[in-house]
């Protein structure tokens, strides 16, 4: 590979979910961005962003990964992951620490550098080449911290605007939280779940057969849910669809399910 | 009232199984936030108002003494008296003392959510004086012994028929469930009741600084009824509603009418000022306002001070899918929904509410719809802070985030712990793509499926491409 000066160089967050999960939506992410010509490297030092510590009010050890995060960064001139709510959490660094810290500097610096996925493309490097194609119709769940934390909302539509084939029916209510939560769904998890049910519903009203979104902790839920429902509504994260890299199974479901092993 | 919010798990799970509660809040979410959306759209500069409304509201915060003291000297300017009342207890008695100079046997009551705060009704009643409440919501739920589960909407948990039984029960006329007959039956017991009342109670949605006037809006008409018929008016306001002059004043009435229903202004907007006047047609003859603080200058200087900016407008609990999804009751105190998971900590104390602040997604729905701009979800993580500060938070909660705290500080072991996790999850759904029933983790499988990871790790696959590119 070679590699000019003048390419933009990312750091990639992996993002939890992304890494354990469904690494393909970490492949799809760098596809992307080596299409849109960056040049991608994955620190080996970053863990978490910390939100589960943030969420739950440790703000200490919420200090100390963003510290571990901070650093594993330091050189990139971006950072992009395939998750709003986890870069969202990258932006509530500089909350961290008082005005006086250096840490402080170093949270901000990073904030200005991290950028979701599809706001990268779309609203940094004006990405418009999107070579891929899917057959069947979609519908898009807006995940609340992209969303509300970081404003997207067209730019994903933006880009599957150009992927061929795909057409976009949005559902009710696409705004509207799915329970997920993270450690929220298994703290109050029949609360979640009624949240998670009205949603599996206005995804089936929609008459898309792919649920797609931009973060995998709501894909999971949902995903998991409409399963448990029986209902035949596939789920698969946007990078996916927009690399063009949907052989593999969707979310929650084996190579059998697609009855490629019949 | 009695604090429930220990109980909120129970609440909640109790409300998502009452198919009737479940009925009212599925049409709540096509009412307000319908209306809403409407009333803004039509109203071009509704953000920057809102701007507006946050600063004004900051900078009163920032001078709420000098205000509260402004108003204080004009209330007495017009032949009206000011209380100070610190605790519940001293707005309470104060009350009291007021009803008993007047020898009052019976009080009229506008809606007024402090008055819930301080339990008044229970005070006045076991001093034998007879309240009456005269905002419809609130006289349904008095004869019910019931409390209100929405801040703007009181009886929003109740139906017609739960309606129709207890006007009988209580009325002794036939039964009726026509909404239209249920009104008019309500408006004749409670005429009896404005005419006879001795003394009439209101809340205040604002505290105008430069003339000493209160304000009340309203829907019924019943607040003016009740605050210009009986003799004595008593006014009940906590101490951050003041604004300085009524210019501000309609600002914040702009915002509030369109952020709560959706109207572009509420139908009885109700000024009083001072006592009845010689030459005035009509008004009461002693006029009180009784100013509570119960916590709230506390808040200021602390990371809760925005949540004194709070107009009361009800947007966020009208948009919050959890409060959606259970109803204000389960919330086990008087104030339900987002705004009542930042208030009721500083009220009733973290270690008796602290699901409030957790039983949230922070999914910033409630943010996006305050008229004041309050970052509610924020407010809400501080206590879960409090919380962890004081050692509340549950063991096993305290345990699980110390153990991935340990793993999530070291890199490599952080590796080893995705690699192990992915590999037992791929076990568990064996040739499935998911997992139906996960060891500890029913919280997520009782529901719904676990989806089971695609294999390796990315870390460990992308170690290994970069290593094959190298090679
Ligand atoms: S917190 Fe905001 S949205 Fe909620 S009641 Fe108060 S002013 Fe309205």
């Amino acid at each position: 590979m070679s590699h000019t000066t003048d390419q933009p160089s990312v750091g990639l967050f992996v993002t939890c979910l992304a890494d354990m999960f469904r690494p393909s939506v970490a492949f799809a992410t760098v596809k992307l961005l080596e299409a849109a010509g960056c040049r991608v490297e994955v620190p080996e030092r970053q863990t978490c962003c910390g939100q589960p510590a943030f969420n739950s009010g440790d703000r200490k050890t919420t200090q100390d990964i963003a510290k571990t995060t901070i650093e594993a960064f330091e050189g990139f001139q971006y950072v992009v992951g395939p998750s709003g709510s986890c870069i969202g959490m990258l932006h509530h660094y500089p909350e961290l620490f008082s005005e006086d810290d250096p840490w402080f500097a170093r949270a901000e610096a990073l904030k200005k550098r991290a950028f979701e996925i599809t706001s990268f493309l779309t609203d940094v490097v004006q990405f418009e080449q999107i070579e891929a194609q899917f057959n069947g119709s979609i519908t898009y769940h807006d995940s609340c911290s992209g969303l509300r934390e970081l404003g997207i909302k067209k730019q994903p539509r933006q880009l599957l605007s150009k992927v061929k084939d795909l057409s976009l029916t949005e559902m009710e209510e696409s705004e509207t939280c799915c329970g997920f939560g993270g450690t929220f769904c298994v703290k109050y998890p029949d609360i979640s779940n009624r949240m998670v049910s009205n949603k599996t519903q206005n995804i089936s009203a929609s008459g898309a057969d792919t649920l797609v979104g931009g973060d995998l902790g709501c894909l999971l839920n949902m995903a998991g849910k409409l399963k448990r429902e029986g209902k035949p509504v596939q789920a698969r994260h946007v990078v996916e669809i927009l690399a063009g890299m949907t052989d593999t199974p969707a979310i929650g479901e084996a190579e059998y399910d697609l009855g490629k092993a019949l | 009232m009695q604090i429930h919010s220990p109980e909120f798990k129970e609440n909640a799970r109790i409300a998502l199984h009452n198919e009737p509660l479940q009925a009212a809040l599925g049409q709540f979410k096509f009412g307000f936030p319908v209306n809403r959306a409407r009333a803004i759209a039509n109203l071009p500069e509704f953000e920057t108002l809102r701007d507006h409304a946050r600063d004004l509201k900051n900078h009163i915060i920032q001078n709420l003494d000098i205000y509260l003291e402004q108003f204080e000297q004009q209330v007495t300017a017009n032949g009206g008296h000011v209380h100070w009342c610190s605790t519940a207890e001293d707005a309470r008695q104060a009350i009291l003392d007021i009803c008993q100079h007047v020898g009052a046997k019976t009080v009229t009551k506008g809606k007024s959510m402090v008055s819930e705060e301080i339990n008044l009704n229970d005070y006045l009643e076991a001093n034998g004086i007879e309240p009456v409440e005269t905002d419809l919501g609130e006289y349904i739920l008095q004869l019910r012994g019931d409390h209100p589960s929405h801040i703007i909407a009181p009886a929003i948990h109740l139906n017609v028929d739960d309606v129709a039984d207890t006007f009988h029960e209580h009325h002794h006329r036939p039964r009726s469930d026509d909404p239209q007959t249920l009104m008019k039956e309500a408006r004749e017991v409670l005429r009896k009741k404005f005419v006879s009342a001795d003394v009439g109670i209101t809340g205040a949605n604002f505290l105008v600084a430069e003339t000493g006037s209160t304000i009340i809006v309203t829907n019924e008409g019943n607040g003016d009824l009740t605050q210009t018929l009986p003799k004595t008016h008593i006014v009940i306001s906590s101490i951050e509603k003041v604004v300085p002059n009524l210019e501000d004043m309609s600002l914040f009435l702009r915002l509030l009418a369109r952020s709560s229903t959706g109207q572009e202004f509420t139908v009885y907007n109700t000024l009083s000022t001072g006592p009845r006047r010689p030459d005035d047609q009509d008004g009461p003859e002693n006029f009180h306002v009784v100013l509570v603080d119960n916590g709230r200058s506390d808040m200021v200087g602390t990371d809760f001070q925005d949540m004194l900016r709070c107009i009361r407008c009800a947007a966020c609990m009208n948009h919050c899918p959890v409060y959606g999804a259970v109803g204000g009751h389960s919330y086990g105190w008087v104030y339900p929904g987002p705004m009542g998971s930042v208030l009721t900590p500083q009220m009733i104390g973290i270690d008796k509410s602290a699901h409030l602040p957790n039983a949230s997604t922070a999914c910033g729905k409630c943010q996006e719809v305050c008229p004041v701009r309050i970052p509610l979800p924020k407010l809400m993580r501080h206590w879960r802070e409090k919380e962890f500060e004081q050692h509340l938070t549950p063991s096993t909660v305290r345990w699980g985030l110390a153990g991935w705290a340990f793993f999530a500080k070291r890199p490599a072991l952080y590796r080893w712990l995705a690699r192990s996790s992915a590999w037992f999850m791929r076990r568990m759904a064996g040739k499935k793509g998911r997992i139906s029933k996960l060891p500890m983790a029913g919280g997520w499988t009782d529901w719904r499926e676990m989806p089971a990871p695609q294999g390796a790790t990315f870390m460990d696959q992308w170690k290994k491409r970069q290593s094959g590119d190298q090679s």
